[in-house]
């Protein structure tokens, strides 16, 4: 099995919000984070795929192709939005790093073909990241 | 299962030395790294916690409570600090970075409680890494 990642960049703005809980302890729990107003990163997703090359070509997958399913699936998604206001695909979920992790796994998976979806790193700033394997355990 | 990793940095200086082997074969195992003045790197720990993200906040930590854990507990004892002086940490070890990794893990794994800590990982130079997630059966 080969693993292939394909790194790409978007930036987009956020802030957190919980609108179940009052200003005060909003104010609390999210810190500077629940500025209305929002701010922004240049997250950087790390997209690894598995699969075996293709005897005829070999490839895992073709990169020009994942390339059009990166731009489509995220850069058209996430790139300058504010994702409170821009992004349903969230679906209500408070964008943390966590929840927009979760959020690319669900657009991404089945929409790449001939690779399995492997993990995903995404990167809000160089100092903080999450890893994502679909729910299962870091191997 | 969502794994998050914030990157912190110190500098710390350190002597590869262990007193109970002869002199001449100290420097042969260590060589430059047992010069007796010692040395120093800027080190970058990579702490990474696991779990799934909290419905009402959408983390799986809270990156302050995880940042004052880490200033208090690893920063605070190790940032300009000369390893071979800890002697709780190096009782009978030598402060190799592979021997720094694994106290470093055992402090946060003993004494954070907001989420499991799964992996550190230290990078001594841009060159050399070492990680340590703790025992697992069969290794």
């Amino acid at each position: 099995m080969i693993y292939l990642t394909r790194k790409v960049e978007f930036s987009a703005s956020h802030y957190y919000h919980n609108p179940a809980l009052s200003p005060e302890e909003n104010r609390r729990l999210f810190g500077k984070c629940n500025n209305p107003h929002g701010h922004g990163h240049n997250y950087v997703l790390e997209v690894t795929v598995a699969g075996e090359p293709d005897p005829a070509t070999g490839m895992v997958i073709d990169l020009k192709e994942l390339k059009q399913i990166l731009e489509r699936e995220v850069l058209a998604v996430f790139d300058h939005k504010f994702i409170n206001h821009e992004v349903p695909q969230l679906n209500g979920r408070i964008p943390t790093t966590e929840n927009i992790a979760l959020t690319l796994w669900q657009l991404l998976e089945g929409k790449i073909p001939g690779a399995r979806l492997h993990h995903l790193r995404l990167y809000e700033t160089p100092d903080l990241f999450v890893d994502y394997y679909g729910g299962r355990a870091r191997p | 299962m969502i794994y998050l990793t914030r990157r912190y940095s110190f500098s710390a200086s350190h002597r590869l030395h262990n007193p109970q082997l002869a002199a001449e074969l100290n420097q042969r195992i260590y060589g430059k790294c047992n010069s007796p003045y010692g040395h120093g790197h800027n080190y970058a720990l990579e702490v990474t916690v696991a779990g799934e993200p909290q419905p009402a906040t959408g983390m799986v930590v809270n990156l302050a409570e995880l940042d004052s854990f880490v200033e208090r507990t690893i920063l605070e004892r190790f940032d300009q600090a000369y390893l071979n002086d800890d002697r709780d940490a190096f009782a009978s070890a030598a402060p190799t970075t592979e021997n720094l990794c694994r106290a470093i893990y055992h402090l946060l794994q003993t004494g954070f409680c907001a989420a499991p800590v799964e992996r550190v990982r230290l990078e001594e130079t841009s060159w050399n890494a070492f990680e340590y997630a703790g025992e697992r059966e069969g290794e």
